[in-house]
């Protein structure tokens, strides 16, 4: 594998989402990756490992502190920000939206290392996708718990059948152009305040 | 849609964001037919990116950012504007109650003197290197920051070498009081409320503030692609307008709850408004229950504060100068002072007929008293004298 040879450095706060990459670099032929959850402290680690390749998530509050360092430290390799060479206008923008940067060792060829920002680029967008789904199925499974809730007070305070508790929540939703949830939610609050939950 | 066209812009949780939360919750950009969506973000360097890359029309920065930016000091460098400043002053020293009760034993004065507690600091410093214990430790918010700048002229002015004699790293904002409680550092200089989050804590006093350092300084502005400036005229006209009306807004002391509570909502600053308020009163507690009247801490919109001076660009770069930051030549002094447009802020605000200053320097001096601490004379025609 021609780019094994490079010590990559993985920060990112979101523990899930660091073995994620960290799997991706290895499965891709990387040996050397070590991952970091929080810059604090991260100075004497980078200065050990002299990294070639720092991919660090955007969202933390860390980066300035990151670029500082290597901007002062006379002892650490000087990694640079990665894209100088704007010509990869398109890649910079997938990373950004991504929510991914990375930094290189000044001198490294950009094709060696493309490969790595991409790798990192697809995983985020993964693992994105997979916390999106996560909490769609989680409110799926919310709003269900709901709208039995709900079924439940009709049935007791209007003697309705389950069926037709349903067809009157539903009823009720598409006049007032609403989600059967909403109108479960509401209904739940209301029969708390009246105290006469189930 | 109709009217002069829609912006996103990028700030950071700090209370000088203030003018464009104003402007964009409290209806000033609506009345000049603009769209301005604000994205909040984590770091400057995050900032930087976005604003390169297009996600954001314009953003607020730290003053000196664009400059460096407009040097290619900066990854990413693009070239940047700046036609309007966002306020002055703001920022305080703050050091762990350990140091400042050493400071106090050298002798105790006012919050306000900044030579004196530069004289106590140095003092207690010259201390420590005879008895041979490591460096004090400062941290500023970013390297190309008004934080850095100031902290190192005042300790500079008090006798005190800022690599030599103390240490400065880099530490976002909200670490600020942790970092200090947990020892990581003796003290740092930041915006506002992360110096009174210390106090709160107990863990830290004021040492002075930027309005002694350098009364009426520059701290944030408002930055954007200078290409994408060129382009849209009429937007970037209506948000300047809208910014300036949220300015002189942001500045009637009778608004000055209500810009706390709208700060304090999570999409701002997501703090407590009895936490925001004081600096924007200029009234602050200072550590060990004492409290001060602070004139001018924080200046929205009074004394021009948002006429972007070219002097105060050719201020920061004469200290990145000064500092090995950046090179110092006709080149990039030129590209320093035309990274600040008070032309783009003149041409917005015309119509709306009111004062402006026709010169686009100044001395920092009035009725002869200099604005710095120390007395210095600052030459925007010779900056690097």
């Amino acid at each position: 594998m021609a780019s094994s040879d490079l010590t990559i450095l993985v920060i990112d706060e979101n523990k899930l989402r660091a073995s994620v990459i960290e799997a991706g670099l290895r499965e891709a032929g990387h040996a050397r990756v070590t991952i970091l959850h929080e810059v604090y402290g991260a100075a004497r680690r980078i200065e050990a490992l002299q990294p070639d390749v720092i991919v660090i998530d955007l969202e933390s509050p860390n980066r300035d502190m990151l670029e500082a360092m290597f901007q002062l430290s006379r002892t650490v390799k000087r990694p640079i920000a990665m894209f100088v060479d704007k010509s990869d206008q398109r890649s910079i923008e997938e990373a950004v939206e991504a929510g991914v940067s990375a930094y290189v060792v000044d001198g490294l060829k950009q094709e060696r290392v493309k490969t790595i920002l991409d790798m990192a680029v697809s995983r985020f967008n993964a693992y994105s996708r997979m916390e999106r789904e996560l909490a769609e199925a989680r409110s799926e499974l919310e709003n269900r718990k709901v709208i039995d809730r709900a079924k439940g007070i009709l049935m007791k305070t209007r003697g309705l059948s389950e069926d037709a508790a349903y067809k009157l929540m539903r009823k009720t939703a598409m006049n007032q152009n609403r989600k059967v949830a909403e109108i479960a939610q509401s209904l739940v609050m209301a029969a708390g305040l009246l105290g006469d939950e189930l | 849609m109709s009217g002069t066209g829609e912006i996103v812009a990028g700030f950071m949780p700090l209370s000088d964001s203030a003018i464009l939360v104003a402007a964009a919750e409290l209806g000033f950009a609506e009345n000049e037919n603009l769209k301005l969506t604000l994205v909040r973000e984590t770091s400057w360097a995050n900032i930087r990116d976005r604003v390169a890359v297009g996600h954001f029309q314009a953003a607020h920065m730290l003053a000196p950012m664009p400059i460096a930016s407009n040097l290619g000091l900066s990854p990413l460098p693009v070239p940047i504007v700046v036609p309007l400043a966002v306020g002055l002053g703001g920022n305080a020293v703050t050091v762990s109650s350990a140091l400042f009760e050493k400071m106090s034993a050298v002798s105790h004065v006012s919050v306000l003197d900044a030579a004196g507690r530069g004289r106590a600091l140095a003092d207690v410093i010259a201390a420590r290197k005879a008895s041979g214990e490591p460096m004090l430790r400062f941290a500023v918010v970013h390297p190309f920051s008004a934080h850095n700048y100031e902290l190192r002229y005042w300790l500079a002015a008090s006798g005190i070498h800022p690599e030599k004699d103390v240490e400065i790293i880099v530490v976002p904002p909200s670490f600020m009081a942790d970092a200090l409680k947990a020892g990581v550092i003796d003290g740092y200089c930041v915006g506002e409320p992360w110096n009174s989050v210390a106090v709160a804590e107990g863990t830290g006093h004021f040492a002075t503030v930027k309005a002694a350092i350098w009364k009426l300084s520059p701290e944030k502005v408002l930055g954007l692609k200078k290409d994408w400036a060129e382009k849209n005229e009429e937007a970037l006209h209506a948000l300047l307008r809208a910014m300036y009306h949220a300015a002189v807004w942001c500045q009637e002391p009778a608004n000055r709850f209500q810009l706390a509570r709208l700060l304090s909502k999570r999409q701002y600053l997501g703090l407590r408004e009895d936490v925001i308020l004081p600096a924007l009163e200029g009234k602050l507690q200072i550590g060990g229950g004492e409290s001060a009247d602070i004139p001018n801490f924080f200046v929205p919109a009074a004394h021009h504060a948002t006429f972007p001076w070219k002097s105060h660009a050719l201020w920061f770069y004469s200290q990145m100068v000064r500092w090995g930051h950046a090179d110092g030549s006709p080149t990039n002094q030129a590209l320093a002072r035309n990274s600040y447009r008070p032309d783009i802020y003149r041409a917005a605000l015309q119509p709306l007929d009111i004062p402006l200053p026709e010169a686009d320097m100044k001395s920092e001096e009035s009725d002869g008293v200099s604005a710095f601490f120390d007395g210095a004379q600052f030459d925007p025609e010779n900056p690097l004298a």
